[in-house]
C-alpha cells in the first residue's frame, strides 16, 4: 500500500488515473489496526485494478478534515479526483469494503 | 452442510475474543481442551477501545485497555488456544455437534460452544446521526479524539462511560459540553468520576436537556438542543458529537438459536448455560447485573469450566452407558441420599450375579445433574436399564432387592 500524506495526496490520489482506495487510519484506532490485514488481503486480490493507499491521520488531520473524514476507520474510493464512495465505523468491515471495491473496478 | 467426516471436532469453540472469550479460552485450553476462538477483528473487544482501565484489579496505577487485552490473548495462546480471525455469521446446534459458519465461508464444529459476541455502542436514531457518522458523529473517543484537537465537541450521555470519555477527550479538544437530561448537578456516573469531571475546566454542562437533531452538510456544524422543562429548542454550534448512551448486545446472528430477553441479551443461569445443552454465553452479551471487564472474565472462566464438565459428563455417559451393546444397569445415587447408599449393596449383588450379561454403572446425580434431569430421575435410588443406547426399563425408589431382581430378569432373562 502506498503511504499518502499532505505532501503527495494530490498527486497519488486526486490526480491519479483510475480508482484509488484510501484507508484513513491512526495508530490509536484499534478497529483500524484490526482492519489493516483485511485491506492488505484485498490489495492482493484487486491491486491490479485499483490503487491502494493508506493515510495516517496523525499529522494529516487538516487533510482528513478537508476530505470530510472525522471518524475512523474510514475507507474511501476516489475516481477522477472526486470521492466516489466511502464506508466508516461498523460499516467498514472486510465484507463491506470488498463489496464497495467490486462496484468500482 | 459439509460432511462431518474429516472436519476437525474441537472440544470448545469460543465466539468472540473480548475479555470473556479470551478468559474462557485460557481456562479451557489450560484444561487441555482443544480450543478455537473466532474473532472478526483483533482480540480485545470493547476493552481495546478503552484508553485506560482504573478498576481492573492487579494494576494499582491502572492499565491501558489494548495492553491488558494483549496480555489476555497471550495467556490464552500460551496454553494452546487457537485464535482465528473470522466472523461467525450463523450457528447450528444439535445435541451431538455444534457447528458455526463464518463470513469467509468456513465451517467449524465442536462439542461445546461459548458465545462471547459482546456488545456495541447504542445509537440514538437522531436525525442526522447516521448521515454524519464518521463526519463528526463518533462512538469511539480513542479512535477519533485527535481529529478534534482545539475544536469544540458535545457529549451525549451522562453515565460512567460518557463522563470518562468526555474527560479523555479534553486532552485534545478546546471544550467538551456534556448534555445531561437530569437536573443541575445530577449525573448517572459514579461519585468518583462525577467529582473529577466537575473539577475539569474544559468540561461544560448543559442540564435538563436532550439533543433532538444533529445538523451539518457533509460535516457536523451544530446540534439542536431541547430543554425538557421549557421545551425550548436552541441551536448549539459544535464540531463533533460523541455519543455514549449504553450498549446493545451483538446477538442478531443468534436469534432463534438460544433464548434471549426482549433486548437481545442471552439468558443464562449462574453456570452460563444457555437454553441449549452444551452452549454457554459469557460477557457483555449475557443478561446480567454488571457489564465490566472483570465480570466478563469471570463469566468466561465459569463457562469454560461448565463446558469441560459437560464434555466429561456426556462422554463418560456415552462410553459407559449408551455405547455398549450389552445391557447396562444404571444406579442413580447420591452421597446425600441415605436410602441410595443403603441400597447399593443389594444393587452390587444383583450385578455380580449377572456378571457378563449386565454391567453396573453408578451415577452420582450431584455430579451429573444434566443426565439425571434428562432421564427424569426424581427419587433416589432409581435403577435404569439401558440397551443399545435406549432406556428399556426403570425402577424408581425400590424398597426391596426383589423389585430390582424382577426388573433385571425382564431385561436379561432369568438365571
Amino acid at each position: 500500500m502506498i503511504q499518502v500524506d499532505k505532501v503527495n495526496f494530490e498527486e497519488e490520489v486526486l490526480q491519479a488515473e483510475g480508482p484509488v482506495l484510501v484507508d484513513f487510519w491512526s495508530p490509536n484506532c484499534e478497529p483500524c489496526m484490526a482492519l489493516l490485514p483485511d485491506i492488505e488481503a484485498l490489495e492482493k486480490k484487486y491491486g491490479d485494478r485499483i490503487k491502494f493507499c493508506k493515510l495516517n491521520v496523525v499529522g494529516n488531520r487538516r487533510l482528513a478534515i478537508s476530505q470530510k473524514v472525522l471518524g475512523l476507520p474510514t475507507i474511501c474510493i476516489y475516481k477522477n479526483g472526486e470521492k466516489a464512495a466511502g464506508l466508516t465505523g461498523e460499516e467498514a468491515s472486510a465484507v463491506g469494503i470488498e463489496a464497495m471495491v467490486r462496484e468500482h473496478v | 452442510m459439509a460432511a462431518s467426516t474429516g472436519m476437525r471436532m474441537y472440544d470448545v469453540i469460543i465466539v468472540g475474543a473480548g475479555p470473556a472469550g479470551l478468559c474462557a479460552a485460557l481456562y479451557s485450553s489450560r484444561s487441555r481442551l482443544s480450543t478455537l476462538v473466532l474473532e472478526k477483528a483483533r482480540p480485545g473487544g470493547q476493552a481495546s477501545t478503552t484508553e485506560w482501565l482504573e478498576n481492573y484489579p492487579g494494576f494499582p496505577k491502572g492499565v491501558k485497555g489494548p495492553e491488558l487485552m494483549e496480555f489476555f490473548a497471550a495467556q490464552a495462546r500460551e496454553f494452546g488456544a487457537e485464535i482465528v480471525k473470522d466472523e461467525v455469521v450463523s450457528v447450528h446446534f444439535s445435541p451431538e455437534r455444534k457447528a458455526v459458519r463464518t463470513a469467509k465461508g468456513g465451517e467449524y464444529a465442536a462439542k461445546t460452544v461459548v458465545l462471547c459476541p459482546g456488545a456495541e455502542p447504542r445509537t440514538l436514531g437522531l436525525p442526522g446521526e447516521r448521515e454524519l457518522r464518521g463526519k463528526g458523529v463518533s462512538y469511539c473517543a480513542t479512535c477519533d479524539g485527535d481529529f478534534f484537537t482545539d475544536l469544540d465537541i458535545v457529549v451525549i450521555g451522562n453515565g460512567d462511560a460518557a463522563v470518562e470519555e468526555g474527560m479523555y477527550l479534553t486532552r485534545f479538544v478546546e471544550s467538551a459540553t456534556i448534555i445531561v437530561v437530569h437536573d443541575e448537578g445530577v449525573l448517572d456516573a459514579t461519585a468518583i468520576i462525577r467529582d473529577r469531571a466537575f473539577k475539569n475546566s474544559k468540561i461544560k454542562w448543559i442540564w435538563n436537556s436532550v439533543v433532538d437533531e444533529i445538523c451539518g452538510d457533509g460535516i457536523v456544524k451544530s446540534v439542536i438542543i431541547r430543554n425538557i422543562k421549557t421545551n425550548e429548542r436552541t441551536e448549539f454550534e459544535t464540531n463533533g458529537v460523541f455519543i455514549f448512551v449504553g450498549t446493545v448486545p451483538k446477538t442478531d446472528f443468534l436469534r432463534g438459536a438460544v433464548e434471549m430477553d426482549e433486548r437481545g441479551y442471552v439468558a443464562t443461569n449462574e453456570r452460563m448455560e444457555t437454553s441449549v445443552d452444551g452452549v454457554y454465553c459469557a460477557g457483555d452479551a449475557r443478561a446480567k447485573y454488571l457489564h465490566q471487564v472483570i465480570t466478563a472474565a469471570a463469566d468466561g472462566a465459569i463457562a469454560a469450566v461448565a463446558a469441560e464438565k459437560y464434555i466429561h459428563e456426556e462422554e463418560g455417559f456415552r462410553e459407559m452407558v449408551l455405547e455398549p451393546a450389552s445391557p447396562v444397569m444404571v444406579c442413580f445415587w447420591s452421597p446425600a441420599s441415605r436410602e441410595s447408599l443403603d441400597f447399593m449393596a443389594s444393587v452390587e449383588r444383583i450385578a455380580e450375579a449377572r456378571a457378563g450379561a449386565l454391567v453396573l454403572v453408578k451415577i452420582d446425580v450431584y455430579r451429573n445433574r444434566r443426565i439425571a434431569g434428562r432421564y427424569g430421575i426424581k427419587s433416589l435410588p432409581t435403577l435404569a436399564f439401558f440397551r443399545g443406547g435406549q432406556i428399556v426399563h426403570k425402577v424408581e425408589w425400590p424398597t426391596t432387592e426383589e423389585e430390582v431382581v424382577a426388573a433385571a430378569e425382564k431385561v436379561v432373562g432369568r438365571r
